[in-house]
């Protein structure tokens, strides 16, 4: 029991190497993937530098409502006169902080419950299969609405909700993939070194499941976009600064029956597909690398 | 005996559907009467501070409106609880009393599988069709566009495409003149001074204010489709016994149907079954959208008028339509698949 925890085995060693070595190899010998990653900095780059190349506009210029695009707004402005194009700058912040909280917290609790299901397994992994079932067919966003009028949602509350309402299908692809990879040498080994199912599933399991974790890492931050997104726009959430919120501003304005603002509502829409686009194609991409069967 | 397995298969999945159906309202009973702050105390308490009245009545009204006998103990107020589920009973709505829960979902339901059930249908028709195509023309120039934009109109939330197309129909005067479409005018389910009936006239109207949330619902399966098919022929192109099939002399149709198309099918028609059942739920913000008076748009009210019964009925209406909608794709996977009779199915079932 003592020094359990020092043994080093094979898998763990080269687990993690192996796994960014692929990625880079996925990223920069796939077009779509490429692009797809280029523009994910880009969204990252312009998130973190915003607030000092283009600081929002606190106050509202009633002079300037509903402008179309300008030399001074290069986008126009918005219903209570701020410049869209720095709201645009400033909106993905929160956006991808949202989705990478959700997402963590969805992987966590997907690998975690998945491994240790299919290392028990028995009687154990039946129930934890079924529940997983049934979790999966409570339709995901009516069941954020009803939890809306029971809880007031903030935006880092919902994250965690949404993280925790994500675990059932991730649950089923890891649990799929950790029953193929129980059957593996190593695994058996560390089976009869006699190490504990946490030290297994930890440092023998997970190493070799960072494909499949960044691959599912990049759909829940997509689909917690997604749901986000709606929320804010049926609105149910409270409104931060986000593109969702200038979406549902836009809209509430009326935007869309005006063609000389129209840049109000195409620019946050067309940043949430560029950022979904990008998640898609990166995601893919590393698909590819832990799916061989898939590659052409 | 292959009969008796195929059965007992059944018999399962039945089982297994009645359990989660039981789950689910079992959630939704405890999270409606057991949470902290719960709607019931909630709505007792409102009741006592805006009208003045005692606790004893408002308990009184409350247990009328949610139809639950609040002094009984907990275990027989569930019980009752499912009794009333059993019988589609979810109580009175407390936005407009006097009208029962199931009185309103079954005026809104007619409307949101229409649109949401168009859509759906018309997008796995031509998607597959494009899919298949697309399978047989894997080495063409246009094959990447068109499974690019598969891949795009498949990611992008359903709203944005929703939005473009009010950009497309109802905003830009392509001709400088006018819009496409009169879209001020195609809001709601159908013109206000329309008498609904079965004339040409109100069937027109209503498909006039249907077709852009019918065509955005498309749109947003479309390309799940085309790549489903696509995929799932393709792999049965290279397989053995395709080749095999081929090299028998079989006619091209005998191989592309009784071959490819039936293997191909396999998982194509569990997946329209699966989303057949998130028809009813999925439709909550296009229905905001376009005021359109389905039963996504009625969720929401229920929520912003915190009107509990409502959300109660029409969430368990939602969850029971995708358990009963996944129970038969697990049933027609059945009947389709030949290796299901031959028994496996017990073990890999999932």
């Amino acid at each position: 029991m003592e020094n359990k925890s020092t043994y080093v085995t094979l898998s763990q060693s080269s687990g993690m190497k192996k796994f960014l070595h692929n990625s880079w190899f996925a990223i920069t010998h796939d077009k779509a993937g490429m692009v797809g990653f280029c523009l994910l900095i880009l969204i990252i780059v312009m998130s973190v530098t915003a607030p000092v190349v283009f600081p929002l506009d606190v106050e509202s210029d009633p002079s300037q409502i509903l402008t179309a695009p300008s030399a001074q707004h290069i986008l126009g402005t918005d219903h209570l006169g701020r410049d869209i194009w720095a709201q645009i700058a400033n909106g993905g912040r929160e956006l991808l902080l949202f989705a990478a909280l959700a997402a963590i917290i969805g992987i966590a609790l997907g690998v975690t419950l998945g491994a240790f299901s299919a290392i028990i397994g028995g009687r154990f992994d039946s129930v934890m299969l079924f529940l997983a079932d049934v979790w999966l067919s409570i339709p995901r966003i009516p069941l954020l609405v009803v939890l809306s009028g029971f809880f007031s949602l903030t935006s880092m509350k919902l994250a965690i909700v949404l993280g925790i309402l994500s675990w059932a299908g991730l649950y089923r692809t890891i649990r799929a993939e950790v029953l193929s990879l129980k059957e593996r040498d190593f695994i058996e080994a560390a089976f009869m070194q006699n190490l504990t199912k946490t030290h297994i599933v930890f440092k023998e399991i997970t190493p070799n499941l960072m494909g499949f974790i960044a691959v599912n890492f990049s759909l829940l931050m997509r689909s917690s976009i997604y749901s986000q997104v709606s929320l804010v726009f049926m609105g149910i959430l409270p409104l931060e600064q986000n593109w969702g919120v200038m979406i549902n501003q836009a809209w509430t304005q009326g935007v869309v029956y005006n063609p000389k603002c129209i840049w109000f509502i195409l620019a946050p829409t067309i940043m949430i597909c560029l950022l979904i686009i990008s998640l898609v194609w990166v995601g893919k991409a590393l698909e590819d690398v832990c799916n061989p069967s898939l590659r052409k | 005996m292959k009969n008796l397995s195929v059965l007992t298969y059944l018999l399962k999945k039945l089982l297994r559907m009645v359990l989660t159906i039981l789950l689910v309202t079992t959630i939704i009973f405890f999270l409606i009467r057991l949470m902290p702050s719960n709607p019931i105390d909630r709505y007792i308490e409102d009741q006592m501070v805006q009208y003045g009245i005692s606790y004893a009545e408002a308990k009184n009204r409350a247990a009328t409106l949610f139809s639950m006998d609040l002094d009984q103990p907990m275990y027989q107020q569930y019980f009752a609880y499912l009794g009333n589920v059993l019988r589609l009973d979810f109580g009175d709505s407390l936005l407009s009393p006097g009208v029962s829960v199931m009185e309103i979902i079954a005026t809104r339901l007619p409307w949101t599988l229409f649109t949401v059930g168009g859509g759906l249908i018309l997008s796995f028709i031509i998607g597959i069709v494009i899919g298949a195509v697309m399978a047989f023309k894997r080495d063409r120039w246009y094959e990447p566009i068109v499974t690019g934009i598969a891949s795009f109109l498949s990611a992008i939330p359903d709203f944005l495409i929703a939005i473009c197309l009010i950009l497309i129909f109802g905003v830009v005067r392509w001709n400088g003149e006018s819009t496409i479409l009169p879209i001020a005018m195609m809001r709601g389910t159908y013109s206000m001074q329309m008498k609904p009936g079965w004339n040409t006239e109100f069937v027109l109207d209503v498909l006039m204010h249907g077709m852009i949330p019918i065509l955005t619902y498309m749109l947003s399966q479309l390309g799940v489709w085309v790549l489903l098919m696509k995929t799932c022929t393709t792999s049965c192109l290279n397989t053995d016994y395709v080749t095999m099939a081929k090299i028998r002399g079989l006619s091209s149709g005998k191989v592309l149907f009784s071959y490819i198309g039936r293997n191909a099918l396999l998982p194509i028609t569990t997946e329209f079954f699966m989303r057949l059942g998130f028809i009813v739920g999925g439709a909550l913000i296009i229905e905001q959208l376009f005021v359109y008076q389905g039963i996504g748009l009625e969720l929401l009210r229920a929520t912003n008028g915190r009107d509990y019964p409502m959300m109660q009925g029409i969430f368990l209406v939602m969850s029971i339509a995708i358990v009963v909608c996944n129970f038969l794709a697990e049933v027609l996977y059945a009947v389709l698949d030949p290796r299901i009779k031959a028994g496996g199915a017990a073990k890999n079932g999932k």
